[in-house]
Parts: structure tokens; C-alpha cells; sequence
């Protein structure tokens, strides 16, 4: 176990290294698009009878949080092809690495840059009126449903780079995934208001899971038992793409 | 006593879906401590020998011992012995020439007192202390080579592959690596297995070369007694014109002793037993048949020579051919 930990580290450690700041404030210049202009733009969708809650800002940042470590988490697998063209991940697999530690590494940098950036987006939330009555317990769980379909994202957008080794495949089938995946759930609109067909597929949608655990953690009411169960759910899904990921890995390694 | 080998491949096989046969049979040991040179040209499977005794790949049939472990096997004890530097830099660019070291040596569990100890002195070995806190995107292509090589040595593997170092290389950085492997083959404990399709490179450091051509080898042995097995010189006599040149092989076939000539454009290559002591009497032919000789050349037997004669085409046709 130890040299899996110390391997998983060392790669975790690697990633940290080579990040650039500027991609973290690039990155974050969609949410705040996200919530200056969607807030604006549905400000007064809280009036509809039904909605619910009075303001829509405090209904949004939930569901920018979720949606933004959804995007960077697609690209999780540019990582691997870039080290497949260049040469790193042959030497790695030369090397004594566990393949679970290089899936692993990449897993936990990006559960550590979600952390953050869902941290710096709550914060702009506030700022810009968002209430957070059930306080840090509510903002932690957010973050944590965050943290985990961002690494089920990550884990599957790892095999995807695995199996077609091209970056243009890896970022059609991520922008073409997470538009969908955020508006087929209750990111932007309230569940009673949204066609019947939309919940039909969102209670199905493990976005719309980690995007549920969040608001209903921060309301004023907290059903815990209900977050806990959405949060078991993500859990499942992270076990599902971790899954299909290392399968991708071995045929990764079997074609070469 | 014989050692036993660092390296042995047995009848190795290898296709690629729907592709031709890469390796047809290959066979070969390496001795511990030698450099042992696999030479040929683009496309003959030299790469495909290599990922499969680094693991990378499995052959379709065969077995290949690396320290005497099976590779398909044990591949995991396999790794531990081996370091591999493959054609393309396996560095990571945006780290230090430091950090590469630390990275590759955290991932071979080394302990981390030695790991600083040993990274400090194959900076130093191979001229990068200077630059190791830099990152490696500002490197010279030779600085990047030679911290490739440092990298693949710092667990101290016992057998070290150098998958075609100088390709892609400009003439400095070729120079530049040239010397670190100068610095490699001096090392009595390591086994090295270089790859290439430079006969200059093959000839310099590797101490025994098997010759590969199609997925086969067709011939292996040192240097010198593969040039040796040739028997004799080229001379080679520059006639200045095509038409001196047709004349003058008829006249040099008449001597007894020239085992073969060859008209190219205006010259000729002769094959002859001993070149310094047959020149005089290649010379007075010529003379006798009225030709002016413009320039001779005696020389040993190059590899070029040595590839034409076992794999039955000149070594630059065979990579026109693969590329």
C-alpha cells in the first residue's frame, strides 16, 4: 500500500507543479458569466407562483458550482494524451507505477482544484446576494457533491483520452456532454417549474444529484437524509467511471 | 565461467493486427556489462524488440529473459531492473531537471535521503547541475537527451535501453549525447542495449551488434568481425568519366585477385583480399589499358559494407524503402 500512496502522491504533486495560475482565473471566468448574466437574466423567475425561496441568486450558485467543476473536469484526460505525445506515459509504464496510482493522481488533483474553485464561487455568490442560511456544514457538503461528480467527470473523460488519444474527440464529447448534463437537471430552474420529460431525466442524472445534495444542504431545513443519499449515489457513479476507467487503461496497454 | 545473459530473447514473434509481421523469429543474448548494438534500418523491428523487453509490449509468441526474469511473467519485477530511454523525451517539460529525477525516483520507492544524493550526482555526471533548477522547456535538445538518460539510471537498473537516442537530434546534440554514452559504456556493471539505424553509432559504442532486417537477424557479432567476415578492402578508383569507368572494370576483372568490382556512376569498388599490396598491380591494369586514374581510395570495410552483404541490399535502399 505504501508505495501506492507514495506513487499516487508524487504524481498528485506533479500535476500540482506544472499547473498554471492563469488557467485557475481563466477558469473561472465562466462561472461569473454564468452567474452575473443568468442572474440577471432570470432575477425575477422567483415571482413565478411555485418557485419557491426569494432570490434567484441563492437558487444559482448551487448549480454554477456543480457546472463548473463538471467543465474542468472534462478535460481531466488532455493530461494523459499530452503525456501519451510526448513520451511521459510510455516511461511511466516502463517504470514500477501502479496504473491505479497515475488514475488515482490525476483523481485527486482534480477533486483539490474543484475544491477551490467551488470555494471562490460560493464566495463570488455571496457577494453578489447569495444566502447560505445552514452556514459552512451546508457550503462543505456543496463542495463535496462537487468533489464528486467532478472526479466521476475526470475518471471517465481519463478512459475516453485512453481509448481515442486525440485531443479534438476528447473535447467534443466533454462540450457536448456538459451543456446537456447541466440543463437535463435542476441547475438553473426549480423542480415543480421544469417539463415533466426533464425530471424524468434528472432524477437519473447524476449531475442533477450532486447539484440536489448541495441546495438541499444549504437550505434553511436540512433534510440530511436526503443529501446523504444523493451524496451515496455520486459515490456510486465515482465507482462505476473508476471502473470503466481502468478498463480503458488496459486496452489502452494492450494496443500498444 | 559464462555469466548469464543480461538479455535474451528467444524466437520472438510479433504482428500487428492487420499489419505485416514485425518480428519473425528474433533471436539474440546480450552479456552482462556490454553494450550490445541492435542496428538496422526504420521499420525492421528494432522498437518492437525493445517495448517488448521493456514490457511495453507482449510478442505473440517467444520468450524474452531481462536478468534472467520473464518479462511477460513478471513484468513488475522486470521494471525495477530496467531503465528505458525512448525516442521521444520522456521528461516532463514544465517540471526542473531536478524534479524529473525526484518524480521518476519517488515512483521507483527509492528512499528519499538517496534519491536527493543520486540525483545531485548525475547532474553532475552529465553536465545539467547548472540547469537543474530550470525547467526543462528551456533545454538545448542534447541537455533534454541527457536528462532522459539520467533519469532512466536513477534506481541504478541493471540494464539500460536506449531506444534510437540521436534520432531526430541536430549534429551538436547528437555530439552532446555521444559523449554521455561514452560516459555509459565505460561503466562495468551496466548492460546497455542500443538501438539505430546509424552504422557510425553502432560501430563507436557497442562492443557486439546484431544486424536486423525484416523481423529477423541476419547477422551478429562484433564490430570488427563482422567486417572481418567480409575478407579484404574496398578500393575504391575514381575514373573521372562513365566511359573510363566501363573499360576500367574490364581490365581490373582480368586480375586474378580482385574478387569483385562494382561500376558506380564514375567509379569503381573493388573487393580485393589485402588492398595496400594489390593497388600497384590494380593501377599498372588500368595503365596498361591507356586510363587515367584520377584519385584511389584503400579503405577497411565499413558496416555499410558489412549491411550489404548480410541483408543483400545497401543499407540507405532498405531505409528508402521503409520510409
Amino acid at each position: 500500500m505504501r508505495p501506492y500512496l507514495r506513487q499516487t502522491w508524487a504524481l498528485t504533486r506533479r500535476y500540482l507543479t506544472q499547473m498554471e495560475p492563469a488557467f485557475i482565473f481563466i477558469s473561472l471566468v465562466q462561472p461569473i458569466i454564468w452567474l452575473l448574466l443568468f442572474g440577471a437574466l432570470f432575477k425575477e423567475v422567483v415571482k413565478i407562483p411555485g418557485f419557491g425561496g426569494d432570490s434567484y441568486i441563492t437558487f444559482l450558485t448551487p448549480g454554477v458550482v456543480v457546472m463548473t467543476a463538471l467543465f474542468s473536469a472534462g478535460w481531466s484526460g488532455m493530461s494523459f494524451i499530452d503525456d501519451m505525445d510526448s513520451g511521459v506515459m510510455g516511461r511511466m509504464l516502463v517504470s514500477p507505477v501502479h496504473r491505479g496510482a497515475m488514475m488515482a493522481s490525476t483523481l485527486v488533483y482534480q477533486a483539490l482544484t474543484t475544491v477551490v474553485q467551488s470555494i471562490i464561487i460560493v464566495l463570488l455568490g455571496w457577494a453578489l446576494g447569495a444566502k447560505f442560511p445552514s452556514g459552512v456544514p451546508g457550503v462543505a457538503m456543496l463542495v463535496l457533491g462537487a468533489v464528486l461528480i467532478a472526479v466521476a467527470f475526470a475518471a471517465l473523460s481519463n478512459g475516453l483520452s485512453l481509448v481515442t488519444r486525440t485531443r479534438e474527440t476528447l473535447i467534443a464529447a466533454a462540450t457536448a456532454l456538459v451543456l446537456p448534463l447541466s440543463f437535463l437537471s435542476y441547475a438553473f430552474m426549480q423542480a415543480n417549474l421544469v417539463p415533466g420529460w426533464i425530471a424524468g431525466i434528472a432524477r437519473y442524472n447524476p449531475v442533477n444529484w450532486a447539484v440536489e445534495a448541495g441546495r438541499s444542504a444549504l437550505a434553511v431545513q436540512v433534510h440530511w437524509g436526503t443529501v446523504g443519499s444523493y451524496v451515496l449515489f455520486l459515490l456510486a457513479s465515482v465507482v462505476v467511471a473508476g471502473v470503466l476507467a481502468t478498463r480503458a487503461f488496459r486496452s489502452y496497454q494492450r494496443s500498444i | 565461467m559464462r555469466a548469464e545473459p543480461a538479455i535474451e530473447a528467444i524466437d520472438l514473434v510479433k504482428t500487428y493486427k492487420g499489419e505485416v509481421t514485425a518480428l519473425a523469429g528474433l533471436s539474440f543474448d546480450v552479456e552482462p556489462g556490454t553494450v550490445f548494438g541492435l542496428l538496422g534500418p526504420n521499420g525492421a523491428g528494432k522498437s518492437t524488440t525493445v517495448k517488448i523487453l521493456t514490457t511495453l509490449s507482449a510478442p505473440d509468441s517467444g520468450t524474452a529473459l531481462v536478468g534472467g526474469v520473464d518479462v511477460v511473467q513478471h513484468p513488475e519485477r522486470v521494471r525495477r531492473l530496467i531503465g528505458a530511454v525512448a525516442q521521444e523525451s520522456g521528461s516532463i517539460a514544465a517540471l526542473t531537471g531536478r524534479q524529473n529525477l525526484r518524480l521518476q525516483g519517488d515512483l521507483q520507492g527509492m528512499p528519499t535521503q538517496e534519491l536527493s544524493r543520486r540525483s545531485a550526482q548525475l547532474l553532475d555526471t552529465f553536465g545539467l547541475t547548472d540547469a537543474a533548477d530550470r525547467t526543462v522547456k528551456t533545454y538545448s535538445g542534447g541537455m533534454r537527451r541527457r536528462l532522459d538518460i539520467a533519469i532512466a539510471l536513477v534506481h541504478q537498473p541493471e540494464v539500460l535501453f536506449l531506444d534510437e537516442p540521436t534520432t531526430g537530434l541536430d549534429p551538436e546534440a547528437r555530439a552532446d549525447t555521444w559523449r554521455a554514452l561514452n560516459e555509459l559504456a565505460a561503466r562495468q556493471q551496466l548492460t546497455i542495449l542500443l538501438t539505430t539505424h546509424y552504422l557510425e553509432e553502432a560501430d563507436q559504442f557497442a562492443s557486439r551488434l546484431a544486424i536486423i532486417d525484416r523481423g529477423q537477424i541476419v547477422a551478429e557479432g562484433a564490430p570488427d568481425e563482422l567486417k572481418a567476415a567480409l575478407r579484404g578492402d574496398s578500393v575504391v578508383v575514381e575514373m573521372g568519366d562513365s566511359r573510363g569507368a566501363g573499360m576500367g572494370e574490364r581490365a581490373l576483372l582480368q586480375l586474378t585477385d580482385v574478387g569483385s568490382v562494382a561500376l558506380d556512376g564514375t567509379a569503381l569498388r573493388a573487393r580485393v583480399p589485402d588492398g595496400a599490396r594489390l593497388l600497384p598491380s590494380m593501377l599498372a591494369a588500368l595503365d596498361g589499358a591507356g586510363l587515367r586514374v584520377e584519385s584511389v581510395a584503400v579503405s577497411r570495410p565499413t558496416l555499410d559494407d558489412v549491411y550489404l552483404h548480410f541483408a543483400g541490399r545497401s543499407f540507405h535502399s532498405a531505409q528508402e524503402v521503409a520510409a
